[in-house]
C-alpha cells in the first residue's frame, strides 16, 4: 500500500510513521504548513517564514527513517477553514474545537483528497484512535484517547485513516521513539490552539475582534456584577478570570452561563444552574450506520470529558440527546460524540443545551 | 537515478576531485612564513592564476570567499558601502528582479537597515533586462546610484541576459555594474575583461568543483568594503585562512569548465533540445518559459524550465522523485514549502502559471538516458498531478 503519513514534527507521528514502514508499506512523510506566511507574494524578495522547527523535526525523523519528505502548503486552506472558522464561532458567542475542525476541512479533507489523487490509499496520523473494522474507536491509552476529535470523520474517511499509535500507551511511544533514534523522542507533547501563540486565546482573539466591553449579569437579578472586554473571551462553564467587582452575597462560585456578544452580556450564574440534560446538535456525522430510532449511548460534550449514558435521536437532520445523568459546563459550538462503549457512532456540533 | 538538477549543484569533475584530494592530507596555512605556509600559499596563488586565466581577468582581481552567496554579499553590500563612503549622495542600489536571493536580500537587507533606496529593475516576457530599462534607471539620478546588479544567466528560466551592453551603459555614469555568473561558468563563455564588469560572482558547485568555496572578481579599480574583518587574507577584503585543498579544487572545476565550455554548450543544447520536445510531445499543452531561443547569448543550454497548466510544481516533483528524476520547483522557504517563482511573477507569468512548473537542468554528466526516463514518465506524472488539480482554497 502507499500511505502518506502525515508528520507534525512530534513523537506520536513520528513513530506513527516508523511503524508504517515497517509494516512494508510504500510510505511518503509530508509536513503541513499551516501557519500563515505574512507577505509570501507581495515584494520581489519576500518569502514566508513557517513553523520551520517543527518542519525540521518531521524531515529529521523522515531522514532517520530513510523515507522520502515533502512540506504541502496548506496555510490558505487552514486559514479559511479553520482559523477563520474559529474566530466567527467565538464572535458568536460560541466555542470551537479548532483540532475537530482542521481533521474535518484540513487532514482528512483536502490532505487526503490530495493525497488519493496522487496515488496514495491511505492517511496515517499520529492521533491517539484505533479503526476497527471500519469503525473508530478509543486508544488503548484512555488517557491519550483523541477520538473525540475525530468523531467528525465519515465512514469514507475512516476507511483511509490509519491511527498507527492508537494500541500504544504514550510511554510506549517515547520509548520506541527512542529506540528507533528519533531525537523527538523527548519533544514536549503539544497543548493550546496551535495558530495562538503561548495559549492567550483570549488576547488573540481580542486582537481580531477588538475590545467590546459590556456587563457581566448575574442570572438570578439581572445585577451587573462587573464589566469584561469582550463576551466572546468567555466560555460557558468558566469559573477563573470573571473579575466580579461584588462577590456572590451567597459567597458561592459564580460561573459562565452564557455568552452574548451581539448584546455584549456574560451571564453568570451558581453550578446549578449550569447543569443541561439535553443537548441539541446541529451536522450529525454518522461513522457507523445512521440510527433510526432512539439509541441508547454515551455522549461526551468536551476534549477529554466524562463520557454520560445517553439517549440519542435524530429530528428533521438535527441531533437530540437526553443524558440520563447531567452534564455542567456544555458550551455551544463544542462538539457532542456519541460512543457504543469504546466505539464511536457518531458526532455533532452542539447548538443549543436545556 | 535521473539527476536533472545541476543548477543546484553538478557533481565534481575528476580534475577537481583529484586536485582536492590530493592535498587533503597536507598541513599547511597559506598566511604562515615557513615551509609549510609557502607550499599552501603556492597552491593557492596557482588556483587564483588558473581561475583568473579561465576567466580573462587577472589574479589580483580573484577574491576568494566561502561560495556564492557570500561572494554576492560582498559584492552588494561592500559595493554599496565603500561607493556610499566615497560619496553620501550615493545610496540608490539598483537591482534586477529575478536575481537570485543572495543578490535580493542582500539589497534588502542594506534598503531596511543600511538606508539604501533599492530600486527594482523590470524585464520582459522571457526575463530579460534590457539596456534601456538599466539606462532610465540611471538617468533618473546618476550622482545617487551606488551600484547595479544584473546576473550573468538566470538559475530558474536560463535567461542569459547582456551583461556587455548593461556593463557599457552603467559604465557612462561611472557606475559599477555586479554580475552573479554562477550559473553562467562552463555553460556560456565568460570573459570578465571583455565583460567591462566591476565584480562577477562565480562558485565552486555550480561547475564541477566543490561546495562551499566562490570568488568575487573584483576589478583593479573597484573598491568593495570588507563583510569579515580579520587576519587581513585577500586584498583585505576578505579575512580567513583559505581553504587550500577547496580552492585547488574549484580553479581546476574552472579551468577544465571553460576549456571544454564550446563542446559541453553544444552538446548540452542538442540533449536540452531533445527534452523539451519529449516533453511537449507527452504533454502538448506544456509551456517552456523563458528565452526559447536556442542561442547562448539567450538562454543557458542546459535550462528547460516548464509550466505544467492543472498541476502544482510540488506534485509533479514529488511523482517524478518517486520514479527517480530529480528536479527542481524553484524556491522554497526555510521550512521547506513551495513558494511561486519570483522569477516568473516578474515575466508576468500569473500564480497558476508559477506554482505549477519545473526546471530541469542539464549539466557534464547529463545523457540521452536522463531524456529517455523524461520522456517515459512526465506523461503519466502530469495526467496524476492534474487529477490533484491546482490549490483554491
Amino acid at each position: 500500500m502507499r500511505v502518506l503519513a502525515a508528520m507534525s514534527g512530534g513523537v506520536d507521528s513520528a513513530v506513527a510513521a516508523a511503524r508504517v514502514a515497517d509494516a512494508g508499506h510504500d510510505v511518503v512523510g509530508v509536513h503541513l504548513a499551516l501557519a500563515a506566511a505574512p507577505g509570501a507574494h507581495s515584494s520581489v524578495a519576500a518569502r514566508g517564514c513557517c513553523t520551520s522547527e517543527d518542519a525540521r523535526d518531521a524531515r529529521r525523523a523522515a531522514d532517520v527513517l530513510g523515507i522520502p519528505f515533502y512540506v504541502w502548503d496548506l496555510a490558505a486552506e487552514f486559514a479559511a477553514r479553520v482559523v477563520d472558522d474559529f474566530v466567527a464561532e467565538y464572535a458568536s458567542g460560541r466555542t470551537p474545537n479548532p483540532c475537530l475542525r482542521c481533521n474535518e476541512t484540513i487532514k482528512f479533507a483536502a490532505v487526503l483528497d490530495r493525497a488519493l489523487a496522487l496515488g496514495f490509499d491511505a492517511l496515517a496520523t499520529g492521533h491517539y484512535a484505533r479503526v476497527d473494522g471500519g469503525r473508530l474507536r478509543r486508544a488503548v491509552d484512555t488517557a491519550k484517547d483523541q477520538s473525540y476529535v475525530l468523531g467528525v470523520l465519515t465512514p469514507d474517511q475512516l476507511a483511509h485513516a490509519l491511527f498507527p499509535v492508537g494500541g500504544s500507551t504514550k510511554a510506549e511511544v517515547r520509548d520506541e521513539a527512542a529506540r528507533r533514534g528519533l531525537a523527538v523522542a523527548a519533544k514536549p507533547d503539544s497543548h493550546d490552539v496551535c495558530f495562538v501563540p503561548f495559549g492567550n486565546t483570549a488576547g488573540w482573539l481580542r486582537e481580531r475582534l477588538g475590545s467590546a466591553p459590556g456587563p457581566v449579569l448575574d442570572a438570578e437579578t439581572g445585577a451587573e456584577l462587573g464589566r469584561h472586554d469582550g463576551a466572546f473571551a468567555f466560555t460557558v462553564g468558566q469559573r477563573r478570570g470573571l473579575r466580579l467587582d461584588r462577590p456572590a452575597a451567597d459567597g458561592r462560585p459564580r460561573y459562565v452561563l452564557g455568552v452574548a456578544p451581539a448584546e455584549r452580556t456574560v451571564t453568570v450564574g451558581t453550578r446549578e444552574r449550569l447543569a443541561v440534560t439535553t443537548v441539541e446538535g446541529e451536522r450529525p456525522r454518522w461513522s457507523g450506520p445512521v440510527p433510526d430510532r432512539p439509541t441508547e449511548c454515551l455522549a461526551q460534550l468536551r476534549a477529554h470529558g466524562e463520557a454520560l449514558p445517553a439517549v440519542a435521536r435524530v429530528e428533521q437532520g438535527r441531533l437530540r440527546v437526553t443524558l440520563r445523568t447531567p452534564a455542567y459546563g456544555v458550551a455551544p459550538g463544542q462538539a457532542v460524540v456519541l460512543y457504543d462503549g469504546d466505539t464511536v457512532l457518531g458526532s455533532a456540533t452542539v447548538t443549543a443545551t436545556g | 537515478m535521473t539527476y536533472l538538477d545541476h543548477a543546484a549543484t553538478t557533481p565534481m569533475l575528476p580534475e577537481a576531485y583529484d586536485a582536492m584530494s590530493a592535498l587533503l592530507g597536507q598541513v599547511g596555512n597559506a598566511s604562515s612564513l615557513h615551509a609549510a605556509g609557502r607550499r599552501a600559499r603556492r597552491h593557492v596563488e596557482e588556483a587564483r592564476e588558473r581561475i583568473a586565466s579561465a576567466l580573462g581577468a587577472r589574479p589580483s582581481e580573484v577574491v576568494f570567499t566561502g561560495g556564492g552567496t557570500e561572494a554576492d554579499n560582498l559584492a552588494i553590500k561592500g559595493l554599496f558601502w565603500a561607493r556610499r563612503a566615497a560619496d553620501p549622495r550615493r545610496r540608490r542600489v539598483l537591482v534586477s528582479r529575478v536575481e537570485h536571493h543572495a543578490v535580493l536580500d542582500a539589497a534588502e537587507w542594506l534598503g531596511a537597515h543600511e538606508g539604501a533606496d533599492v530600486r527594482w529593475l523590470d524585464v520582459d516576457a522571457v526575463g530579460r533586462i534590457t539596456p534601456d530599462v538599466l539606462r532610465d534607471a540611471l538617468a533618473e539620478a546618476p550622482d545617487a546610484v551606488a551600484l547595479a546588479s544584473v546576473m550573468w544567466a538566470n538559475n530558474e528560466v536560463g535567461t542569459v541576459q547582456p551583461v556587455a551592453e548593461l556593463a557599457a551603459v552603467a559604465a557612462e555614469h561611472g557606475v559599477p555594474l555586479h554580475t552573479d555568473a554562477v550559473q553562467a561558468v562552463g555553460q556560456l563563455p565568460v570573459d570578465f575583461a571583455a565583460s567591462g564588469l566591476a565584480a562577477l560572482t562565480v562558485t565552486g558547485h555550480k561547475c564541477g568543483g566543490p561546495l562551499g568555496v566562490g570568488a568575487l572578481l573584483v576589478g583593479r579599480s573597484v573598491t568593495v568594503a570588507p563583510l569579515l574583518h580579520g587576519g587581513g587574507q585577500e586584498r583585505d577584503v576578505r579575512s580567513g585562512t583559505l581553504d587550500t585543498p577547496a580552492v585547488a579544487g574549484f580553479a581546476a572545476a574552472v579551468d577544465a569548465a571553460a576549456r571544454e565550455q564550446p563542446q559541453r554548450a553544444q552538446r548540452l543544447t542538442a540533449l536540452r533540445g531533445a527534452l523539451v520536445d519529449a516533453i511537449r510531445a507527452a504533454v502538448p499543452d506544456a509551456v517552456l518559459n523563458g528565452d526559447p531561443a536556442r542561442a547562448l547569448d539567450r538562454r543557458l543550454p542546459g535550462n528547460a524550465h516548464l509550466s505544467f497548466p492543472g498541476c502544482e510544481g510540488d506534485a509533479l516533483l514529488m511523482l517524478l522523485d518517486a520514479r527517480g528524476i530529480e528536479c527542481s520547483t524553484g524556491s522554497a522557504c526555510s521550512a521547506g514549502v513551495a513558494r511561486p517563482s519570483h522569477v516568473l511573477l516578474a515575466m508576468g507569468a500569473d500564480e497558476h502559471r508559477a506554482r505549477g512548473s519545473l526546471r530541469f537542468s542539464l549539466g557534464h554528466s547529463s545523457t540521452d538516458a536522463d531524456v529517455a526516463a523524461v520522456a517515459e514518465a512526465i506523461g503519466p506524472v502530469v495526467e496524476r498531478a492534474r487529477r490533484a488539480g491546482v490549490r483554491r482554497p
